[in-house]
């Protein structure tokens, strides 16, 4: 994307307008959630104006209207990721919801005692704490994979620890510490030879990456909303559906039966057998118009300029003495800078940022183990997307630069 | 002087460096640890008591420097001190973060005042203050030594 296509997308953006502590807003905290431009609100606003019902119930008109913009948002979903068959995308409340449901669905009820499952020592805590909970239940254990020396999970030890008794391999698709795209094709074959189920935590990759499920080898896939620039409250899981038929249901309540009796009940198709009670309407149909909006704009064209703007951030951040980066960097490097100011806290960085208009995150990115594989207790991170200008990039490097001198006395040999 | 420059004035940052009170007391007649979960700050704090007076303070903890800083502010605050003048300073230094108010015994205290524009690090300045106090109601509680169970997170 040129120049010129970034301050056109721009103008999507009423947030990004914003003056924050008397400056011009410098948002880089997309990989914590992304702004919504102005088609998904509205979309969302049209909705709510016009079309408002409750879905899947009733005979009157805005129900019907509704269902069918809720499906139609199923639909646009499973398109975003070539899947093919609608049928296999759940609406959850986010990509944390969507891997809790193949914890419980397929987890409880697959996996026995001394099974195991294989994760990264780089997954975010959303794709860890529900195996933990898992394992905690079955007696199962949770095996974790370390960093190999390129900054880059070790693939070599990764399909080697994945044998006969691994009943799932969980990873993720792009890292929101490490900032790198993860070949995923070599460990799906892995985990299919042994019959493990392959689940993708897909949150950061969905926003930046063209997605084929097929093509990547995975049995789930999950993603958020409000992170691909939809609103917050609606995520997905898409599971095979051949495979999502099998399983029982993740949570009980209306919507999602056949039929209930007083003492026992049985249970709706899939997917509506994973949606109980009544789903996040308007935010399917705003996620929906978020997919419409990166298409139009090409996730190959996303994903180049993110990888751009890194590349510019990592050279420049390479320049000042006492800033340590962190993640690879090769070709497979997406729009998350993870850096450290030598002897200052993440948190006192990003409260120097802030103080100059420009949001970044700090702390440890619901990812202690990578901090410890790291070496470190917390980490900054800045992070691009589509509405990212080379400018905002400059302006964030020439801050943590002058952060260096303001916080000189801490960083004192004592 | 902007608000994060009054924040972050010379004195916070000594205090974030200083190692006169770091370390573990053992035995200790308070061992309490603090965590803020959201951000890692950690502090693990040993109190030894006489009566009714704190005789020595140590803390140990990896945090920003407003999280440091505020511990060893604390631990000069409260050494050789009562508990029922601790309790009330507890109570001043809560007041001033949460924008409440500045007391005239806070003393070299009152420089954390600042974080009181900064919502997003009030928990930084706190965190050694709410370890403070589960570190006395602890003692109150068992007058056994916490084992470090005591954190959240």
């Amino acid at each position: 994307m040129t120049d010129h296509d970034v301050d056109r997308l721009r103008r999507d953006f009423p947030i990004l307008g914003r003056r924050v502590n008397d400056r011009p807003l410098v948002y880089l905290d997309s990989a914590a959630s992304a702004q919504a431009p102005g088609q998904v609100l509205e979309a969302v606003d049209r909705y709510r104006r016009r079309h408002h019902a409750n879905v899947h119930r009733g005979a009157h008109t805005l129900s019907a209207e509704a269902t069918e913009m809720y499906e139609a948002a199923r639909a646009r979903v499973a398109r975003f990721l070539r899947a093919g068959d609608p049928r296999g995308v759940v609406f959850t409340r986010n990509a944390t919801e969507a891997l809790n449901l193949v914890a419980h669905a397929y987890g409880r009820h697959r996996l026995r005692e001394g099974d195991e499952i294989v994760v990264t020592v780089a997954e975010h805590h959303a794709n860890l704490v529900p195996w933990h909970l898992l394992a905690a239940e079955r007696g199962v254990t949770v095996r974790g994979v370390p960093l190999g020396g390129d900054a880059r999970v070790d693939h070599d030890a990764l399909v080697a620890a994945i044998g006969e008794r691994t009943r799932i391999v969980a990873t993720f698709h792009v890292s929101n510490v490490l900032g790198n795209l993860q070949p995923l094709r070599a460990l799906a074959d892995a985990a299919h030879a042994v019959g493990a189920l392959f689940v993708v935590d897909g949150a950061q990759a969905a926003p930046h990456v063209p997605i084929d499920v097929a093509a990547l080898g995975a049995d789930a896939y999950a993603f958020s909303g409000h992170k691909v620039g939809g609103p917050t409250g609606i995520g997905a899981l898409w599971m095979r559906p051949e495979l999502l038929e099998t399983l029982p249901p993740f949570l009980g309540g209306g919507e999602m039966i056949r039929r209930v009796e007083v003492d026992r009940s049985s249970y709706a198709d899939i997917p509506m057998r994973f949606e109980a009670g009544t789903p996040a309407i308007a935010e399917a149909v705003g996620l929906a118009a978020a997919l419409d909006y990166l298409d139009a704009i090409g996730m190959e064209a996303i994903w180049d300029h993110d990888r751009a703007l890194a590349r510019h951030a990592l050279a420049r951040l390479a320049e000042l003495d006492g800033v340590t980066t962190y993640g690879p960097l090769g070709d497979d490097r997406g729009g998350i800078v993870t850096f450290n100011v030598d002897g200052v806290h993440p948190h006192d960085v990003a409260s120097f940022l802030d103080a100059e208009g420009i949001a970044i995150r700090a702390g440890h990115h619901c990812a202690q183990p990578l901090m410890r594989a790291l070496g470190v207790d917390a980490t900054a991170r800045a992070s691009f997307w589509l509405y990212t200008r080379e400018a905002d990039v400059d302006a964030f490097v020439d801050a943590v630069d002058r952060s260096r001198a303001f916080f000189a006395p801490l960083r004192a040999a004592p | 002087m902007t608000a994060l420059a009054q924040m972050y004035q010379a004195a916070i940052l000594e205090h974030a460096r200083r190692t006169r009170h770091r370390g573990v007391l053992d035995p200790a007649d308070a061992r309490q640890e603090g965590v803020n979960p959201s951000c890692g700050d950690e502090l693990l704090l040993t109190l030894r008591l006489r009566d009714d007076t704190v005789t020595e303070v140590r803390y140990e903890g990896k945090g920003c420097a407003i999280s440091q800083a505020s511990a060893s502010l604390m631990a000069e605050a409260i050494e050789g001190h009562r508990r029922e003048e601790i309790e009330a300073l507890i109570g001043h230094v809560k007041a001033m973060i949460h924008g409440e108010g500045l007391h005239p015994d806070l003393g070299e205290l009152a420089v954390l005042e600042g974080v009181r524009r900064l919502p997003a690090r009030v928990k930084c300045a706190a965190l050694a203050w709410t370890t403070l106090e589960a570190a006395l109601k602890a003692r109150d509680a068992g007058g056994a030594p916490d084992a470090g169970s005591g954190g959240v997170g």
